[in-house]
């Protein structure tokens, strides 16, 4: 059976070539970078490498800079609770979107428990942050501004040099997560006005098993692991090597490749959307429309009146891998935090799609994708759905284009459940 | 990969797959439509009852993997039963004859139990002389 893979915010293939670069740091050159002999200088030597391409890639001033970690939501634990426990003297109060990843807000949540204080700042129904409400949320005590710089879920760019020219006024530093942008979207971290930002390489075909903190040298941070004077004595541990030296490598050839590869899945997701705009009905996309304002790769449908579990288990019987943001895929039996927060639909939420493009898709892949998921998923589970039938019926109506007769499937399913949605 | 590597047992996939007795029956005696308060998902069953006796079974659903699956093997396993058997249906026969559900998932039992309940609830609305014979057995809470 053909395999489509659209999950590339989950993970993305290692490029051979990358992989070849990290084979001998697992076995002939196994050395301890903090070890003084040979073979610890050696792997030093390789991490220096690869700080000084991690470097270039986001436009820090310098290598030093660059600090590795295990993985993006380790950057960004260290990034809000280093800077907020750094600075704790001067004030105890965050800033953040609340569409932020789970890694940076269960961050926050763990310290308000400890006295901190958070705002969590509104998005529009795109999911845009709006510079101005950053600016309003701002006290004397503010000590942190989180604001991701491209949406994980539904794809929305930040006006993020917008809200880094606010910060950097009013002398709060700002931390960017840009997980879901690197490799995709240009970084500069100097014209974003970023204190601190974070990515994880296998975002953009580099290993799994490192994350990298970008620091600004003025920018307080303490290590929240400790041990060893690993990182500057901001990160306790022996540092993955063959994944550093992956990092670096990954970075260097995404930045070199980022205009075609951005070009290539941006047509993609054009091609992709007009498709199954074209062949399913009743279908939503959430978030921004694709442009400039949205990444290149995600697209965040929402099919009405089928929920988005069924629709990943079809897709994955045909060979095609997405996400979802459904209820019924979360272990907390919530739809995901951010469709909540752009005022999706309750119901329009659990039938949650992600699809997400890589380099490697193809449009015969795209047009395969188009035509099952309208007939071998949508067409498929409605035909199960007790709610497409009663809207065929009339006694529910649609969400995404209503006819003004009958109950929302949201109040429909929250009267039979008794439960407000 | 797909045949090797499935999020539910193979006896969920299958019954997630190829669904028993998907749709609705024309001429139902009972029919019952619930919604799960946790992930908001919908169940319908309907039944044709004759003499005391489930002759059939129809189910449609809005839901999860294992909330189709659920649906299937329920209707598949009530069949045949009287209504005063069908009562005492518990959503732990459709989780043992589906081979097991992750935790998180066994509420989608739950609402196939609660579902046909609906529909027995429904019949028996509209027979009552039976109602008082039948007494019915209400859902263990998040069993
Ligand atoms: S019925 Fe809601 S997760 Fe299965």
């Amino acid at each position: 059976m053909r395999q489509v893979y659209l999950d590339h915010q989950a993970a993305t293939p290692l490029l051979p070539e990358v992989f070849e670069a990290m084979r001998p740091y697992f076995t002939e050159a196994f050395g301890n970078p903090s070890s003084l002999h040979q073979h610890g200088l050696r792997a030093r030597d390789a991490m220096n490498q690869a700080r000084a391409q991690l470097a270039r890639f986001i436009r820090a001033e310098s290598p030093e800079e660059i600090f590795f970690v295990s993985d993006g939501q380790e950057a960004a634990n260290l990034a809000v609770k280093g800077v907020a426990y750094a600075n704790q003297r001067k004030g105890n109060h965050i800033v953040a979107a609340e569409t932020e990843h789970p890694a940076v807000l269960n961050s926050i949540e763990f310290l308000e428990k400890q006295g901190f204080a958070c705002t969590r700042v509104k998005v529009d129904r795109e999911g845009f942050v709006k510079p101005g409400d950053v600016e309003a949320a701002l006290t004397d005590q503010t000590i942190l501004v989180a604001v991701h710089c491209a949406n994980h879920d539904i794809g929305t760019v930040q006006p993020i040099a917008e809200i880094g020219a606010i910060a950097a006024r009013r002398g709060v530093p700002l931390y960017v997560d840009a997980e879901a942008a690197a490799g995709w979207a240009p970084i500069d971290v100097q014209a974003m006005n970023a204190s601190l930002l974070s990515f994880s390489p296998h975002k953009f075909y580099g290993p799994k098993g490192v994350g990298v903190l970008y620091r600004h040298k003025r920018a307080r941070l303490v290590s929240i692991l400790h041990g060893g004077v690993q990182e500057g004595g901001r990160r306790a541990g022996v540092e993955n090597v063959p994944a550093i030296v992956g990092a670096g490598l990954a970075a260097e050839i995404a930045a070199r490749e980022l205009p075609a590869r951005s070009a290539h899945t941006a047509r993609l997701q054009q091609r992709l959307w007009q498709g199954l705009q074209a062949a399913v009905p009743f279908l939503k996309l959430n978030g921004p429309p694709p442009g400039p304002n949205r990444l290149p790769t995600n697209l965040s449908l929402s099919a009405e009146f089928i929920e988005g579990e069924g629709q990943l288990l079809l897709c994955d019987m045909n060979g095609i891998a997405v996400a979802s943001g459904s209820s019924c895929v979360s272990k907390s039996l919530k739809i995901s935090h951010v469709l909540a927060a752009i005022g999706l639909d309750h119901a329009l939420a659990q039938g949650n799609l992600i699809l997400s493009l890589g380099k490697d898709n193809t449009e015969e892949e795209i047009d395969y994708v188009v035509e099952t998921f309208a007939n071998k998923v949508v067409a498929r589970l409605r035909s199960m759905s007790p709610m497409w039938d009663e809207f065929q019926r009339g006694l529910i109506d649609s969400a995404i284009a209503p006819r003004g007769s009958g109950r929302s499937s949201s109040a429909h399913a929250s009267a039979l459940s008794g439960k407000p949605a | 990969m797909s045949e090797s590597y499935t999020l539910y047992n193979q006896t969920v996939m299958d019954h997630f797959l190829n669904p028993r007795n998907l749709g609705d029956l024309p001429e139902a005696d009972g029919v019952g439509e619930v919604g799960a308060a946790a992930c908001g998902d919908i169940m319908k069953i309907s039944l044709r009852i004759e003499e005391g006796r489930i002759k059939d079974a129809r189910f449609k659903t809005f839901g999860c993997g294992s909330a189709i699956a659920s649906s299937s093997m329920a209707t598949e396993l009530i069949k045949g039963r009287t209504i005063e058997e069908a009562m005492h249906f518990s959503n732990q026969e459709v989780v043992q004859a589906l081979g097991g559900l992750p935790p998180v998932k066994i509420h989608c039992s739950v609402l196939a139990e609660e579902a046909l309940k609906a529909a027995l609830e429904d019949y028996l609305k509209k027979h009552p002389e039976l109602a008082r014979k039948t007494p019915l057995q209400s859902a263990p809470a998040g069993a």
